[in-house]
């Protein structure tokens, strides 16, 4: 079986965001990592290889840092490694179509990414695939099995969480899930750094030129809050509330 | 511009939410459609000003929740810039819908103009986005960040019906939520983290937010540590709120809990340790220890009602 996991790469929810001149700066971006929810994905993706002996193909979009972190994703156990090569800011649909003929061109069967990238925190991407590809879609799930011809997986319900199957191919969103993260050995750092990342341009997928439909104006640090007001103390708490009421008008 | 909004339920009732939706779209100067699934929730938002017809769209398909079989359904009587809630079932259908049209999505608007141009918060509110949309989008909506509309109306109801596939089988309902309220629904949310000491502090917690009527929430180092169920974890892995009132309990404030909270209208934080980030992002913060501090707060509260 032929599975794909989709990795974004983001700056490291550590590192700080930079303005200047109306755009983030990326430049100034310390770190870089794989998105927090894609590395669930990855995990689930290795699960699902060991248990079916399937290929585990890892899949990402962007520019030529995020090579670094496919090669991550090798040292843990993803087979095969495509960057689709691409610098330019992309909108939703030109991201999803890029990641959907890749899918298509692969013969796969299943894919997983995360509920939301860290950098966007749309989550767009999965529901987006998985309309193009008219594959079934379950989001936010924490857990995903393949058994007796169908993908069982755990999502959350109102009164819970429920387990639901889908058949075909399929496309799960991970939230973070209940297994623990593998860590890379030095056996498996040594044979990603020779493993072969396969490079596409954007051209060669053969899709048209999107006219620029989301033209981006200025990017900005969140509005500063006014400073808040600090007491030492419980001596203040009589007062806090009755701002809260009188003032804020919320409890 | 016409402006088709996806109402978000609330079992048989409209989500406050949806109120909102219809507001931020009066505010620039239009009216809107409103798409009710299942035809739930139809009469009442036949009344919320700024409608002006309700499509009430009825099948099968909206037995369980399969994003993919219910945006089918919906799109069939969609029409210019589609509106949803930037709810997770929100951002799931929206995200459908902008695929089948080949049209861009953007998610988790926080302010929008005319013309039209929105405003999005990026890298987990580290920064904000300004972008201007040429043609037809999905746009879905942060909840509590737009005021709602006001009620007065009473606009027409159409009813479609309509098919879809469903491919999502439910095989197993796990386990049942505790009755508390969610966090991501909840107008004040108490949340404690590891200076709560241990699970079983969170009596006081659950305790007062009865007294509230509030949501309890955690930070990650009570869910990965002591178990916690994830679902009431607030941040970065976790949910993303915004409440009217978020009160933080012996949490430091770890930039990754703020990626979850920090545009919550106002917040007041607990934490004897006066440097705790948490006090940056606060509008009251209280330094004491919440032995201390937490039976004062709850008897304030209960002379209030
Ligand atoms: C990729 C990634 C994603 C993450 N996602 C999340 C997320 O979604 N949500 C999240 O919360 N964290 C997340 N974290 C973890 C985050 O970095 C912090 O480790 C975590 O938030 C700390 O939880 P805490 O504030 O409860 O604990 P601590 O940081 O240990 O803070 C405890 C606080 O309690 C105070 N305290 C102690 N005793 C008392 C007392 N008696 N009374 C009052 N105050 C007291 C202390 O002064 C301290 O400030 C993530 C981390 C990573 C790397
Ligand atoms: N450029 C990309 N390359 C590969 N995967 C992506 C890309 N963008 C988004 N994804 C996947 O889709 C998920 C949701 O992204 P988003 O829709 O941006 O919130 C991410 O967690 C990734 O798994």
């Amino acid at each position: 079986m032929n599975i794909a996991v989709l990795l974004k790469q983001v700056p490291d929810t550590t590192a700080k965001i930079t303005i200047s001149n109306g755009k983030v700066d990326e430049n100034s971006v310390s770190k870089w990592s794989m998105s927090p929810y894609d590395e669930y994905a990855l995990e689930s993706g290795l699960k699902m290889k060991e248990a079916t002996g399937g290929n585990l193909i890892a899949i990402t979009c962007g520019p030529e840092r995020t090579k670094k972190m496919l090669t991550d994703a090798a040292a843990v156990g993803a087979d095969t490694l495509i960057h689709i090569s691409e610098d330019k800011v992309l909108d939703s649909t030109q991201v999803q179509n890029l990641l959907a003929t890749v899918i298509n061109n692969n013969e796969i069967e299943v894919v997983l990414c995360g509920k939301q990238a860290a950098d966007t925190n749309a989550g767009s991407t999965g529901p987006g695939v998985a309309e193009i590809l008219d594959a079934a879609c379950v989001t936010m799930v924490s857990e995903v099995s393949f058994s007796e011809n169908s993908f069982i997986s755990v999502r959350p319900s109102n009164t819970g969480t429920e387990k639901v199957s889908t058949s075909g191919i399929s496309v799960f969103t991970f939230d973070k899930g209940l297994s623990e993260l593998r860590r890379p050995n030095v056996r498996g750092i040594m044979m990603a750094k020779k493993k072969v990342i396969e490079t596409i341009k954007p051209e060669e997928l053969g899709l048209g030129e999107d006219s620029d439909r989301i033209i981006l104006q200025t990017q900005d640090s969140p509005a500063e809050k006014e400073p808040g007001q600090i007491f030492e103390g419980v001596g203040e708490i009589p007062t806090i509330v009755s701002k809260l009421r009188n003032e804020a008008n919320v409890i | 511009m016409r402006f088709t909004i996806i109402a978000e339920m609330n079992g048989d009732l409209l989500h406050p939410t949806t109120y909102q939706l219809i507001g931020a779209i009066s505010e620039i100067g239009s009216e809107s459609i409103v798409i009710c699934p299942n035809g739930k929730g139809s009469s009442e938002a036949s009344k919320i000003k700024g409608v002006e017809k309700i499509i009430s769209v009825n099948g099968d398909c909206f037995d369980l929740f399969d994003g993919s079989a219910w945006a089918s359904a919906i799109n069939s009587v969609c029409e210019g810039t589609i509106v949803a809630s930037a709810s997770p079932n929100g951002r799931e259908i929206g995200s459908i819908i902008a695929a089948k049209r080949k049209i861009p999505i953007i998610q988790d608007v926080t302010a929008i103009s005319s013309g039209i141009t929105v405003t999005r918060p990026i890298y987990s509110g580290k920064a904000t986005e300004t972008l201007k949309i040429n043609g037809d989008s999905v746009i879905t909506l942060r909840p509590n960040a737009f005021e709602s509309a006001e009620v007065g109306n009473d606009a027409p109801i159409s009813i479609v019906d309509q098919t879809s596939d469903v491919r999502v089988a439910v095989i197993e309902a796990i386990n049942k939520a505790s009755e508390r309220l969610d966090v991501t629904e909840a107008d004040i949310i108490i949340s404690g983290g590891r200076g709560m000491g241990s699970i079983d502090n969170f009596s006081h917690l659950e305790s007062m937010a009865d007294t509230l009527g509030a949501a309890v929430g955690a930070s990650r180092a009570v869910v990965d540590e002591w178990g916690m169920p994830h679902r009431m974890q607030v941040g970065q892995t976790g949910k993303t709120v915004s409440p009217s009132l978020y009160i933080a309990v012996g949490i430091s404030g770890a930039i990754q809990h703020l990626a979850g909270m920090r545009s919550s209208k106002y917040i007041v934080a607990i934490n004897k340790d006066p440097d705790a980030p948490i006090f940056t992002v606060a509008d009251y913060g209280i330094v004491a220890s919440w032995e201390e501090a937490l039976p004062i707060l709850k008897s304030e509260l209960m002379k209030l009602s």
